[in-house]
């Protein structure tokens, strides 16, 4: 019964490889499980490009370094700000070809490369019902009780880790030891990735952990529950974004061409919000989904550009190493 | 000693390990194709270094320590259920890493049951995070290996040496000088090396419970250099410096085993004389128990967990179960089909130190040998569609220290028995596998396939690295759940690969000791 299935899959597959063209994206590895944004893009987009859109999903940019030349893909969707600069050496990417100024980012784009197609920002998030006061700002978060225990993330191995300690640089400056050395008390340890830090949280385990502003949204729109909520700091917070590239070398030069029109599209932008926890990168506020307007974001975004970003990153991380170290 | 003349020849073996060699060694060429030049160690890199090995010593010390205790009262006890039990405590060691930390941070956590007690009491809590944490946690994955190779240890006493002992009527201590302790001597070296070097290979556990970047080991910088920074030399260099550990570790502990001419019995059913007092019962089932709680808690608190949210659990995480199955199934066959050979073949030199190869796999770094092989297939095949066999080998090549130091000893043992009466009655080659060898090995043959196919189970491996978004294992599917907030689910994934594991597990160890026994 299942080799039946599958090898009728194949068949169907191998017809539909002989009718149509295939466009393969490249994806990060949540991207084309079933909760994930893939499956609603692969069949948003297929409506129109009368073509197979394939997903292949693993690790990004190792897997474009490794590959060169060779790679298969015609477009590669979720590096974030921190890889674009290793990505664009590649020279593996052609210009994303579409209008910067249709972006509706709290930042101003200028990458012709590498396109937008959601964003947020880091916040730490608490629940409301354990943490009656939260900090108001990044200081007030500096200067809580040692008792009160975040979970943040390791910048050497997670992106979210990387925001956060570009965001203290950001903040803080010439004085990011200080801060690091005053949040050590409080920091009860550092996870890997961002998964073992929220599951931390949810367990109860911490008080705050390092996110996205982005993430009290689940919980009030999957799980309706409104308790979990992002501080938002006036000091600002670190920007963070996800970009499609298209490949220059692509066999499929027009089909990559429309989906990235395909990206910037009311279709693709209003899908982001619940497919993926983020905010659409191209789409007013007015028009996202129910209730979204309400989350509580920050009215001032920090941000290093790619050249900035690789300026102070080394040094960044070996102040949070050597605080966090004593 | 009679081991110049053997039954059995080690070609196969050699070329087994001439196999397990070539397979790293081609990893470090597929990344030495693709290096350049970079930085070399920095002072955080050293500091890593140090810490790794502070952590990995007392860590495998400990669990040795508490294994022997454990071992003895489970050799020496036979209650019922005590097969079940005997099981379960393995489960730790099978566990993906992420699913232990929670539950032995439900337990020993801010908010964990021993925190919550110690409140209620009014006594002062406890923390679990720091070099503490980071030796708790790995004693707790290990001491379950560690009690198992011990409790074959136990059992590979023949039973007419206690008749003897309860003949001459001697006390437990004396039992314990004569007859037990020669035989941890040959065991606990071996056994403190693999949990060395799996300890030193920890990275996500040792940064969690060790409570931030004092708790830096070479992995993560390994991971890091793989990941992040693509450095590959940095990254092969440090896979390097793990691996010369590794190997150093071993080689001494396997050196220094002793040569212990040992005379076979007739297999006669154990019984202990010496431990029928009642203080020896009591000390039993007080380490019994204290055994039990420490190792079954957290699993209980993982259950409890799961089953909240076993209803949650999508159909693609069954889907990941059966991929799962298969992946466990191809590493049980690569792993057993290279460990039985390299056995036969260390088993007939005088001294183990060839074993050291099997870890090869595992000290080198999967990541390490993900990436290499994905450098050399990357031009002849798309690797993602061979990504599910790569995971089952890498598993296999993990697996194998473990194979290995599960089927050494007993080889060995009967070919010292049964060497000689195999050669004076012309018995070699195949047909001393066939009705020496074999026969004999069935019980820990069961043991390496369980521990094997439950750790392929539990592993995320290197499929990260390169997955086909068609066909995921279940720890690549639980970490999705995880990392897209449903936690919920995940708990529930969670549970179901714990149950697979087990599964996997009873089947093979079960299977062969029913064989064994009927």
């Amino acid at each position: 019964m299942r080799r039946t299935l599958i090898a009728a899959a194949m068949l169907l597959a191998s017809q539909a490889g002989a009718d149509t063209p295939v466009l393969t994206i490249y994806a990060g590895d949540y991207f084309s499980s079933e909760w994930g944004p893939g499956p609603m893009i692969e069949t948003g987009f297929e409506e129109i490009c009368a073509c197979d859109l394939q997903f292949s999903t693993g690790d990004l940019l190792p897997r474009l370094l490794l590959e060169g030349e060779r790679t298969k893909a015609d477009v590669v969707i979720g590096l974030t700000s921190d890889v674009t600069a290793k990505a664009r050496a590649t020279d593996l990417f052609a210009p994303h070809g579409q209008d910067n100024s249709a972006l509706t980012l709290p930042i101003e784009w200028t990458d012709d490369t590498f396109l937008p197609f959601n964003y947020g920002h880091t916040a730490f998030i608490y629940n409301e019902t354990t943490m009656p006061n939260p900090p108001a700002s990044f200081d007030a978060l500096l200067d809580m009780p040692d008792d009160v225990k975040i979970v943040i993330q390791d910048p050497r191995t997670s992106i979210s880790g990387l925001a956060l300690v570009l965001w203290v640089q950001a903040v803080y400056g010439d004085e990011a030891q200080m801060a690091w050395e005053k949040l050590a008390p409080k920091i009860l340890t550092v996870t890997k990735d961002w998964s073992a830090s929220y599951g931390l949280f949810t367990d109860g385990e911490a008080d705050m952990v390092l996110s996205y502003t982005t993430s009290p949204a689940y919980h009030m729109f999957a799980e309706e529950d409104f308790t979990k909520k992002a501080a938002i700091f006036p000091e600002g917070h670190y920007f963070m974004v996800e970009t499609v590239g298209k490949i220059a070398q692509t066999e499929e030069p027009e089909l990559a061409d429309a989906f990235m029109n395909y990206v910037m599209s009311r279709d693709f932008q209003s899908m982001i919000p619940t497919a993926n926890w983020s905010l659409p990168a191209a789409l007013p506020k007015s028009e996202w989904p129910e209730g979204w307007a309400q989350l509580d974001l920050p009215q001032n975004v920090l941000f290093y550009s790619e050249a900035e970003a690789a300026a102070v990153q080394a040094q960044a991380i070996e102040t949070w190493r050597s605080a966090l170290s004593q | 000693m009679a081991l110049s003349a053997q039954p059995i020849s080690g070609r196969v073996g050699a070329a087994a390990g001439t196999l397990v060699v070539v397979a790293v060694l081609l990893a470090f060429w597929g990344i030495g194709l693709r290096a350049e030049p970079g930085a070399g160690l920095g002072a955080g890199d050293w500091q890593a270094i140090r810490f790794t090995i502070v952590q990995a010593f007392l860590s495998s010390l400990i669990s040795v320590l508490l294994a022997i205790p454990l071992a003895r009262a489970l050799a020496r006890r036979s209650m019922p259920g005590r097969d079940i039990l005997i099981m379960l405590l393995g489960a730790p060691f099978i566990l993906p890493v992420i699913v232990a930390v929670m539950g032995l941070l439900a337990i020993f956590g801010r908010s964990g049951w021993v925190n919550l007690a110690l409140d209620a009491v009014g006594l002062p809590t406890i923390s679990i995070y720091g070099l503490h944490g980071v030796v708790l946690a790995h004693v707790f994955f290990n001491l379950p290996l560690a009690t198992r190779l011990l409790l074959q240890g136990w059992q590979s006493i023949p039973a007419e040496r206690f008749r003897l002992a309860a003949t001459l009527d001697l006390p437990p201590m004396m039992v314990l000088r004569t007859l037990e302790w020669p035989m941890l001597l040959r065991i606990l070296p071996g056994a403190a090396a693999l949990i060395f070097v799996i300890c030193l290979t920890s990275f996500a556990v040792a940064l969690t419970l060790g409570g931030g970047p004092r708790a830096t080991t070479v992995e993560l910088a390994i991971y890091q250099a793989f990941r992040f920074d693509f450095d590959l030399s940095k990254a092969a260099l440090l896979s390097l410096v793990q691996l010369a550990l590794a190997g150093s570790a071993a080689l001494l502990a396997l050196w220094i085993v002793p040569q212990i001419p040992l005379t076979g019995g007739v297999d006669r059913q154990v019984q202990r004389w010496d431990a029928r007092g009642g203080l020896q019962r009591a000390g039993d089932a007080v380490v019994i128990l204290l055994g039990a709680a420490f190792l079954l808690l957290p699993l209980l608190a993982v259950c409890l967990q799961g089953l909240a949210g076993l209803a949650e659990v999508p159909v693609s995480v069954w889907r990941a179960a059966g991929v799962s199955l298969w992946v466990a199934a191809l590493s049980i066959f690569v792993a057993l089909a290279l460990a039985l050979p390299l056995a036969g073949w260390v088993a007939t030199r005088p001294r183990g130190s060839a074993e050291a190869i099997g870890l090869l796999g595992l000290s080198a770094s999967p990541l390490m040998i993900g990436t290499g092989w994905f450098i050399l297939l990357n031009p002849i095949v798309d690797p993602i569609s061979l990504s599910l066999p790569v995971t089952a080998v890498v598993n296999a090549l993990m697996a194998l220290p473990f194979a290995l130091r599960i089927l050494v000893p007993p080889l060995r043992e009967a070919l010292t028995a049964y060497g000689r009466l195999c050669l004076s009655l012309e018995i070699s080659g195949w047909s001393a596998w066939r009705w020496l060898i074999l026969p004999r090995l069935r019980a820990p043959l069961g043991f390496a396939a369980g521990l094997t196919g439950a750790l392929s189970v539990g592993d995320l491996g290197v499929i990260a690295l390169f997955a086909d978004p068609d066909r995921t294992t279940l720890p690549l599917q639980m970490y999705r759940l995880m990392g897209a907030y449903r936690t919920e689910a995940a708990a529930g994934a969670a549970l179901i690969l714990l149950a697979l594991a087990l599964l996997v597990f009873w089947v093979c160890d079960r299977g062969a000791r029913l064989h064994a026994e009927s």
